[in-house]
């Protein structure tokens, strides 16, 4: 009976070892695939190779910055965290894009304010051409349009003259 | 003595060049017809004289002179010929020869073709030609001399000069660093002499552009002489910039083909302005209006020439402490700046001879159209400059320097070339001067429903993004209007004359080529975008490091690493080459072999990846690493981009509608301006 009993707790002793591996073994976050990595490498720079994402880029540096990449992850960061991280290393430089502060809201904000210029440049232009000037013979300023919908007329107009 | 020779001749141009400014100025201020042929056969004694400091190059890069810094630097021993001649542009100095060459060839034969017909322009293109052609040989001259030589001298390092410091013995060595792996890859070995075509035959433009502001002939006579010679460059443009990409595509191992670098975005920037010009010189044809803002571009397009031919070899963009230590950065600044405001200047004091000769009568005229997708190749050309200029701004500013990279540049840009898709598909249905959206409605329909089809195909095929659906519609919608142009103009000839329906077609573009030839550009860019969407919405990739035998799992594709082989090549390279097995849905598809080139010599390395092309897609594998002797273990890097080979195939088609425009007519080309409608002429003056 003792030798039952002893071979039970045995038994149970090293389930509960197994099952206590196995637990800790899923509770392990694993080591971070090449995928997890790359993907916030994509959206870094290192500042030696000028506009060649981390993720692609051959060199001795961007490599090791891709093992710190799956080193941190690998301590559990997130991206925003590696990503600051580096930040706060190297500037904002490492970014893809500069973050939206200060003189970087220029880089944001003039192209649109450009084409907003040009769209109102363009729509004043219309405007002023599209009113007739009084001196110019009424004649001149409306032609009498061909049939609007003849295509055939309107084809044969804008090949005679190339 | 060869680089001796080479060197005389460049300088013996630049006094020539210099000579034929002042001969042909002074011929045209004291009407001297002699000093202008004077000028004119100084412009032609330069092709000569830089072809001999070119061949001079090209002979020391195939002899193998490596006692010349610039020969040391691009070849070596181990290097074929061809690859030896091919360096003349594989670095800054050759290239800047290169060009000069180029430029001196095209500015040549301007004054050859045309002294008989445009007397009157061909001093002052003669004027602009040379002061460019001037420029550069400034630069090499003084600042990126490629026949300068090494020399060791007792007392520290060895010097590089054209002539022999103090004491100073010849530097002979017996092999040279070599090319740039990189640059050796077909190409590249075709690509920057493209883009250097494209970039020297806009001058050509910009040279009749100024001669008309300075003759005060500010009709669209120039416009008409050098329509074919803008086509021309813009053909070689567009040759260069494809070539480029296929290039990274092939070469550069990060599975794209554009990556929004400033070198990339510099030859980029005057096909955008070259490429507005074309549309709104239609306008100045058509209609004799927009005279002003057809100068403004083909000055931009001539300094973003110059702009990006600095920026793309020089590097000097890369930080403003680079800038002002380079000695060719502030001149070509300088440079750009003086022509700029020259030209500018030359402008506003024709400006009132420039006044439009007609009105605006419709917001759905063509003109009007045209006008809207001016703006959109603007906006994207602001875009484009802002990104290139902002990190020196930031750095000068802040002392901070940033990145300006492809996230910034694709959000910006890509609703504008939705714009233009839409306009593309628009403006070719819209009639000169007086559509109306009544018109203009009328013409559409069609086409529209026709795209919505394509719409709900591409709903039932599962695609859920709205920027793809939008994308894919604006393509099926260009498509259907282009073909839908093709089809009613055949069908009116064929109804007509009674011919054959291909042979009616056939005909409707010989009798208006640029206009067909431009029709057949749309649809090359249509099949681009296809590929773009393809490649930019739906690439998946995915990375990892296997056993031989094991496999990588990407979507529906497997790939299993068989073997990896190392060994070394008669060509001076040591390459690592892996066999891969593709499978997709478990069935076997095929071997591939990404590989790994290391270069002994310039100890640079490429890789090259295994590619499976279909119309469905690319799979793109590359070799990232592996287990050292044993090669047990194995690390690939696999992109599956669909239809990229649409992008590809729409590149072709892109070139030849561009061959079809600017294919030379039978007949010679106007002499005279044409008159256009007779309403018009009363308004004129």
């Amino acid at each position: 009976m003792k030798k039952t009993i002893l071979a039970l707790l045995v038994f149970l002793a090293l389930a509960l070892m197994t099952a206590g591996a196995a637990l800790a073994q899923s509770g392990n976050p694993g080591e971070p695939t090449d995928d997890q990595v790359n993907a916030i490498a994509k959206q870094l720079y290192c500042p030696v190779c000028e506009n060649i994402p981390l993720d692609v880029c051959g060199t001795q540096a961007c490599a090791q910055w891709r093992d710190l990449i799956r080193e941190k992850l690998g301590q559990g960061w997130n991206e925003a965290q590696i990503k600051q991280y580096f930040v706060t290393q190297y500037g904002d430089r490492v970014l893809a894009t500069p973050p939206a502060r200060g003189l970087n809201w220029l880089v944001y904000i003039v192209p649109p304010m450009a084409i907003l210029a040009g769209i109102y440049i363009l729509y004043r232009a219309f405007q002023s051409w599209m009113r007739p000037p009084a001196e110019v013979d009424v004649k001149a300023a409306e032609p009498v349009p061909p049939p609007a919908d003849d295509y055939v007329l309107r084809l044969e107009e804008e090949l005679k003259k190339r | 003595m060869v680089a001796n020779l080479g060197y005389g001749a460049l300088v013996i141009t630049f006094l020539v060049s210099l000579y034929g400014i002042f001969a042909a100025m002074y011929g045209v201020r004291k009407n001297a017809p002699a000093w202008v042929d004077s000028a004119r056969n100084a412009m032609l004694l330069t092709f000569p004289l830089v072809s001999l400091a070119a061949l001079s190059i090209i002979y020391l890069l195939v002899n193998g002179h490596y006692e010349v810094e610039f020969v040391a630097s691009v070849t070596s021993n181990s290097m074929p010929t061809y690859l030896k001649i091919t360096a003349l542009w594989g670095g800054q100095a050759g290239s800047l020869v290169f060009w000069t060459w180029l430029m001196s060839a095209f500015a040549s034969a301007v004054t050859l073709r045309k002294w008989d017909r445009d007397r009157e322009f061909l001093p002052w293109v003669i004027v602009v030609a040379l002061v460019t052609l001037g420029f550069f040989l400034i630069m090499i001259l003084f600042f990126e001399n490629p026949f300068a030589r090494i020399w060791s001298v007792p007392l520290g390092n060895p010097v590089v000069s054209l002539f022999p410091p103090a004491g100073g013995q010849l530097l002979v060595q017996s092999d040279g660093r070599g090319l740039n792996p990189l640059l050796r890859h077909p190409g590249m070995i075709i690509h920057p002499p493209m883009l250097y075509l494209g970039f020297v035959s806009f001058v050509i433009p910009f040279a009749f552009a100024i001669a008309a502001l300075a003759t005060g002939r500010t009709d669209d006579r120039w416009i008409r002489i050098t329509r074919r010679w803008t086509l021309v460059a813009w053909l070689f443009l567009s040759l260069g910039l494809l070539l480029g990409g296929r290039w990274a595509y092939d070469v550069l191992g990060w599975g794209g083909y554009w990556g929004w670098d400033p070198v990339e975005i510099a030859a980029f920037m005057p096909w955008l302005t070259g490429t507005a010009f074309l549309h709104s010189v239609m306008i100045q044809e058509k209609r004799g209006m927009l005279k002003h803002w057809n100068m403004v571009l083909v000055i931009l397009t001539y300094d973003l020439v110059i702009f990006g031919t600095f920026l793309t070899r020089s590097g000097v963009l890369s930080s403003v402490h680079a800038f002002a230590q380079s000695a060719i950065g502030p001149l070509f600044f300088a440079f750009i700046g003086l022509t700029f405001l020259t030209s500018v200047s030359l402008l506003l004091y024709r400006w009132n001879s420039l006044k439009s000769e007609a009105q605006m009568t419709s917001l759905f005229s063509r003109e009007a159209l045209f006008l809207l997708n001016n703006l959109l190749f603007i906006g994207i050309l602001v875009v484009c400059f802002w990104g290139v200029i902002f990190p020196l701004i930031s750095e000068l500013v802040t002392g901070q320097k940033v990145t300006v990279g492809p996230p910034f540049y694709e959000r910006a840009t890509a609703p504008l070339f939705a714009g233009l898709l839409l306009l593309m598909g628009i403006a070719p249905l819209a009639a000169w001067r007086h559509s109306t959206a009544k018109t203009l409605g009328r013409a559409i329909w069609k086409p529209f429903i026709a795209s919505l089809v394509v719409v709900i195909l591409v709903l039932v095929e599962g695609i859920r993004q709205p920027a793809a659906i939008l994308g894919f519609w604006l393509c099926a919608f260009v498509s259907f209007v282009t073909l839908y142009e093709f089809w009613r103009g055949a069908v009116a000839r064929h109804r007509k004359s009674g011919e054959s329906l291909p042979i009616a077609l056939w005909r409707l573009i010989g009798r208006n080529r640029r206009r067909y030839g431009g029709y057949v550009i749309h649809l090359g860019v249509v099949l681009m975008a296809i590929g773009i969407i393809g490649i930019e919405m739906f690439q998946t990739q995915t990375q990892g490091t296997i056993s031989r035998g094991e496999q990588i799992k990407i979507g529906d594709y497997a790939i299993r690493y068989d073997e990896l082989a190392t060994f070394d090549t008669p060509d001076g390279r040591n390459v690592a080459r892996a066999v891969v097995s593709v499978f997709k849905n478990g069935e076997y598809l095929g071997e591939l072999h990404p590989r790994r080139d290391y270069y002994y010599e310039s100890q640079q390395q490429m890789t090259i990846p295994g590619v499976r092309s279909s119309w469905e897609n690319d799979f793109y594998v590359l070799l990232v690493d592996w287990q050292p002797v044993t090669a047990n273990g194995a690390t690939f890097k696999i992109f599956n981009n669909p239809l990229v080979n649409w992008l590809w195939l729409g590149g072709i088609i892109f070139i030849l509608g561009t061959l079809i425009a600017a294919w030379p007519d039978r007949d010679p080309e106007p002499m005279a301006v044409q008159s256009r409608q007779p309403g018009y002429a009363s308004a004129k003056a």
